[in-house]
């Protein structure tokens, strides 16, 4: 006998993440999923954010990685709380994980968290999280077609960071076609060019942040 | 590459509908696999003989219909259906272009005895 099921796979994943969204509601924190390849950049990106606005926001992290607290420990030096999240196999954090995580964390002492997530341009565009805005981190070296040959990853953001624009002079990175590639994938997403290194566009990022977060209902 | 965890999902799914309808055994289940969902048919077969063993769904064999990736172009509307990397219209050249098709990812229904 054939019995009709009609389920989304990823349905799991998408009640915790609302779940979890609830939670940061009620506690008044706006999230951030900050996705990449290795190595782009976004611990870079978490602390010079930390730097410019840790006198305005009180901002929590949760670290996502394969194993290790490097993340953790670099973070932590900034006066910040972080949960390190080591996911072992997995190829990305999902929406169970952060619940987990959300669980230890001291909510009502933050208005904004990160949650970065383990270094990958694939799997984690497949799973929410909660979050209220999803940011990815695009650095130069990785080249210029990484929003062709990654395209799910770039339909799914909200804003994209092109970032170690200091290296521009040394690579052939066209950051016109880039900036094509990404709007023709997704019309209404932020792009800013930045540099953790020179502090290039961090400012207007960071303003970017404070808005989005003024925009959530609290 | 996290077929594991959709793997498991796709079975509970399975497993659950079995019990609702109090059926005492799960022979087939059926899966509707989006080009763009980011499973691959190949890996979730190999989990899926793994994780089945020792439930209801022991013996289960597991069927996948395909549904092709569909794009449609923001400017001229074309719909098409993308060979390979860019995404590029074929009828205007425009990078600009939606996903309207592929990304599904179910299971569509079980066969139970």
């Amino acid at each position: 006998m054939k019995v009709s099921v009609l389920k989304n796979v990823m349905g799991a994943n998408e009640a915790l993440a609302a779940r979890n969204r609830e939670l940061l509601d009620r506690s008044g924190v706006f999230a951030i999923d900050l996705m990449s390849s290795p190595g782009a950049g976004k611990t870079s990106l978490i602390i010079e954010t930390v730097r410019a606005l840790k006198d305005k926001l009180r901002i929590g992290i949760i670290e996502g990685d394969i194993a290790s607290t490097i993340d953790s420990d670099r973070v932590r030096k900034e006066g910040v709380k972080v949960l390190q999240i080591n996911v072992g196999a997995e190829c990305s954090l999902d929406a169970n994980m952060v619940g987990q995580g959300l669980a230890k964390l001291p909510l009502r002492e933050f208005d904004l968290l990160f949650i970065e997530n383990v270094g990958n341009l694939i799997c984690p565009a497949e799973f929410t999280l909660g979050e209220h805005r999803r940011v990815v981190v695009l650095s130069l070296p990785e080249g210029d077609d990484k929003p062709v040959k990654y395209p799910l990853m770039f339909t799914k953001s909200d804003c994209v960071l092109l970032n170690k624009v200091d290296l521009a002079p040394h690579l052939e990175f066209n950051t016109v076609k880039v900036k094509t590639a990404i709007r023709g994938l997704n019309p209404g997403v932020k792009i800013f060019e930045i540099s953790c290194k020179t502090g290039k566009g961090v400012r207007e990022w960071c303003d970017w942040l404070v808005k989005e977060r003024q925009g959530i209902a609290r | 590459m996290h077929e594991l965890s959709i793997t498991q999902n796709i079975l509970e799914i399975a497993l659950d509908k079995a019990k609702e309808i109090s059926a005492s055994k799960v022979t087939r289940v059926n899966v509707v696999v989006g080009e763009l969902s980011g499973a691959v048919g190949d890996s979730v077969q190999f989990y899926f003989d793994f994780l089945r063993k020792d439930t209801p769904a022991g013996d289960a064999t597991i069927g996948f219909t395909p549904v092709p990736a569909r794009l449609r172009c923001r400017h001229c509307h074309q719909e098409f259906r993308p060979e390979d990397i860019p995404w590029l219209c074929p009828a205007c050249d425009s990078v600009s272009v939606e996903v309207i098709g592929g990304q599904e990812l179910y299971v569509e229904s079980i066969e139970v005895a």
